[in-house]
């Protein structure tokens, strides 16, 4: 008895240390099959996109084009795709503000006034999630034709209307997040019984409070939108995608090293917001440490 | 200003109410506090308030009434869901009405909207916003009032000194504590120089050292600035000791409302004799004036029942125990069944040993809890003795 009382103290720590070190090891593991599996096409496209898949001759000629604005070297029109690439950009742009515009105060009232309109907003924001994009083309093609013969013209810069709807639920999201992180109430009314007007209440107080997450809304917006090509090619509008699609029709190393260039701008914009939350949770964090008493 | 002269200014203000001032020795201060918040018009007058919040079918507000004077601090004290929030929250515009009229100094402002009544209020949540140093909360009102920025820091300045944090001023919320950020709220508060101060249990959220030692702060900023004040509180030690009177709340309204002795001396309900501390009921026939209690007759408060079989309410420390054994007419035999010792005093929970009583608690031991001073507590005191309760000829309410 006396021996297992000796023994006894020191084993939970061995198990521990090689439970630790298991652990380490599955995680690297999974770390590194996931890592694998999402480069792999990465590197592939990269690899495509500096050796000619015909002659197997590498060169760097495709990063040139993009970079310089002149494919005529590689038969390649790139004025379709720097036109596709600054009505992506704008269409993102006018989506990042419907989409506050609408959203925000939207959601703010709805949390202050009535719960149960706030789970409406939850239900019909998450719908465009359920449904594909090509059926909801079925149902905005005719919208569209009838805006751009009476309302509107054919500029794409008008899909922000659809692109509004296909950023909802991310953005719903990402808004709720920050609503639920605040009293949005007694924050509200406090400032009220101080003197502020409901504008007032609603920028200085609640959009300081809830700006992270209208970053968030927006950075997401921003990097559905670039990705976008469903609803712009069925509805007959040229965007980033769909001038990358045709590009790579007449040559497919420039339309495969934008389509990289895009996606590396959408994973810079996603660590960017990941960077800056941490950032702002380590300075409440040592906020906190500072608590005095 | 110091203690004793806070208490005294406080008392000459109630002097000054009761129209007595000339008695006062310290009337000069004390008049010069109420005429400053006569001139900010602080009175309330809240007349026949009715409120429904949407699906519910009793209402939060019955045919709500409360007076308040100018400078005053007013306690409403109840249960959970008796209304006394509602009641605050209703004051102040952040819930419409259904019926009534509110007035402040004179002024008809039932349809203002919160945010022009000029009142102030602390929440019970933490409500400094998050994103202002407690300097710019402090500010914050006097902004929206327009003030150069100058003067509006000044102003914090003095608030957050009134309130003891000038070394807290340029910290944000999350580096102060709960104690602190609930005095920033209130410098916040006060910077505005409201009409009205509303406190919506500021203190629950907090530990009870620094509960206690806030209330105390609120009470002596009140009687410094001589803001009118509504205090809302589940807390009765909290209420009486703040309080220039109390509104003890139930279903909707105000069931009495009185000075703290008044109100634990002389309860005018039973609910708010059974609210306000601790009561024994007991067994009693009465003539509406005298209650013969355990063969002693008690004077009664007015409006108290009168028959053959009421309950008076009497307080644990109206009621004192003999352990000599002796048999006497006046008194009723009981059996000691716990001993508190709680410092200054003692509590003894007893049970009346003849079973004609637990006959008459339909078949349930009937229990008397006596309190004695700890350093007046009878020799022979022991759990599972034999005692007398005796009643002392105290004014109770029989109902």
């Amino acid at each position: 008895m006396a021996v297992m009382q000796d023994v006894k103290p020191e084993q939970p720590v061995q198990l521990r240390a090689i439970r630790i070190r298991r652990q380490r090891i599955v995680k690297t593991l999974v770390l590194g099959a996931v890592a694998i599996f999402l480069a792999t096409p990465l590197l592939a496209m990269l690899l495509f996109t500096v050796r000619q898949p015909l002659s197997g001759v590498w060169g760097i000629e495709p990063w040139k084009a993009i970079f310089t604005g002149d494919g005529s070297s590689l038969g390649a029109d790139m004025s379709a795709l720097w036109k596709g690439l600054g009505v992506s950009l704008a269409l993102s742009a006018v989506t990042v503000v419907l989409m506050l515009l609408l959203l925000v105060p939207t959601m703010v009232m709805a949390h202050i006034r009535n719960k149960r309109l706030e789970r409406a907003i939850e239900w019909v924001s998450t719908l465009p999630l359920t449904i594909p994009a090509i059926v909801l083309v079925v149902g905005l093609g005719p919208m569209y034709r009838w805006m751009s013969i009476n309302l509107l013209s054919t500029n794409p810069i008008w899909l922000c209307f659809a692109y509004v709807i296909l950023v909802l639920p991310f953005a719903f999201r990402a808004l709720a997040v920050g609503l639920r992180s605040i009293d949005v109430n007694t924050l509200s009314e406090a400032a009220r019984s101080l003197g502020a007007s409901w504008p007032k209440v609603f920028f200085k107080v609640l959009i300081p409070n809830l700006w992270q997450s209208m970053l968030s809304a927006s950075f997401i917006s921003v990097a559905v939108v670039l990705g976008e090509y469903t609803v712009a090619s069925l509805l007959g509008r040229t965007n980033l995608q769909v001038a990358l699609f045709q590009l790579g029709q007449s040559n497919a190393q420039i339309s495969t090293a934008m389509s990289l260039l895009a996606l590396v701008f959408a994973t810079v914009l996603v660590v960017a917001l990941d960077v800056i939350a941490e950032h702002m949770r380590r300075r409440q964090e040592k906020g906190q440490n500072d608590v005095i008493g | 200003m110091s203690l004793a002269e806070r208490k005294a200014v406080a008392a000459a203000i109630d002097e000054l109410h009761d129209g007595k001032a000339e008695q006062s020795s310290v009337t000069d201060a004390a008049r010069a506090v109420l005429e400053d918040s006569q001139e900010r018009g602080g009175g309330i007058c809240m007349q026949h308030i009715d409120k429904i919040y949407p699906g519910n079918a009793t209402k939060a507000l019955d045919d709500f009434n409360l007076d308040v004077k100018p400078g005053e601090m007013v306690v409403l004290l109840g249960g959970s869901g008796c209304g006394k929030s509602t009641a605050l929250r209703s004051l102040s515009g952040l819930e419409d009405i259904q019926a009534g009229r509110i007035m402040v100094g004179g002024q008809d402002v039932t349809s203002v909207p919160a945010n022009k009544r000029n009142m102030a209020m602390v929440f019970q949540a933490y409500s400094l916003f998050p994103h202002m140093t407690a300097v710019q909360n402090v500010e914050f009102g006097l902004e929206i009032r327009g003030l150069s920025f100058k003067e509006r820091h000044r102003i914090a300045m003095e608030k957050l000194e009134l309130v003891g944090l000038v070394d807290q001023a340029t910290k944000f919320t999350q580096q102060m504590s709960g104690g602190q950020q609930q005095r920033v709220a209130l410098a916040r508060a006060l910077a505005i120089s409201p009409r009205v101060l509303l406190l919506d249990e500021p203190l629950s959220a907090l530990d009870a050292k620094v509960r206690v030692q806030l209330r105390e702060e609120i009470r002596r900023i009140q009687v410094e600035t001589g803001t009118t004040t509504v205090f809302v509180t589940h807390d009765q030690e909290e209420a009486l000791s703040v309080a220039d009177r109390i509104g003890v709340m139930n279903h909707g309204r105000i069931e009495q409302i009185d000075a703290p002795q008044t109100l634990y001396q002389r309860p005018s309900t039973e609910y708010v004799a059974t609210f306000i501390g601790v009561t024994n009921r007991l067994p009693a026939a009465s003539n509406g004036d005298e209650a013969l209690v355990f063969g002693r007759c008690v004077p009664l408060i007015e409006g108290s029942a009168r028959g053959d079989e009421v309950t008076a309410l009497i307080r644990p420390e109206a009621l004192t125990i003999d352990t000599s054994g002796r048999t006497s007419a006046i008194g009723e035999k009981a059996q000691v069944q716990s001993i508190h010792f709680l410092g200054s005093h003692i509590r003894v929970d007893a049970v009346l040993k003849d079973e004609v009583w637990t006959r008459a608690n339909g078949g349930k031991p009937l229990e008397v809890t006596v309190q004695c001073s700890s350093t007046g507590a009878p020799d022979g005191l022991a759990v599972g003795g034999d005692v007398t309760i005796v009643p002392l000829p105290v004014p109770a309410l029989a109902v």
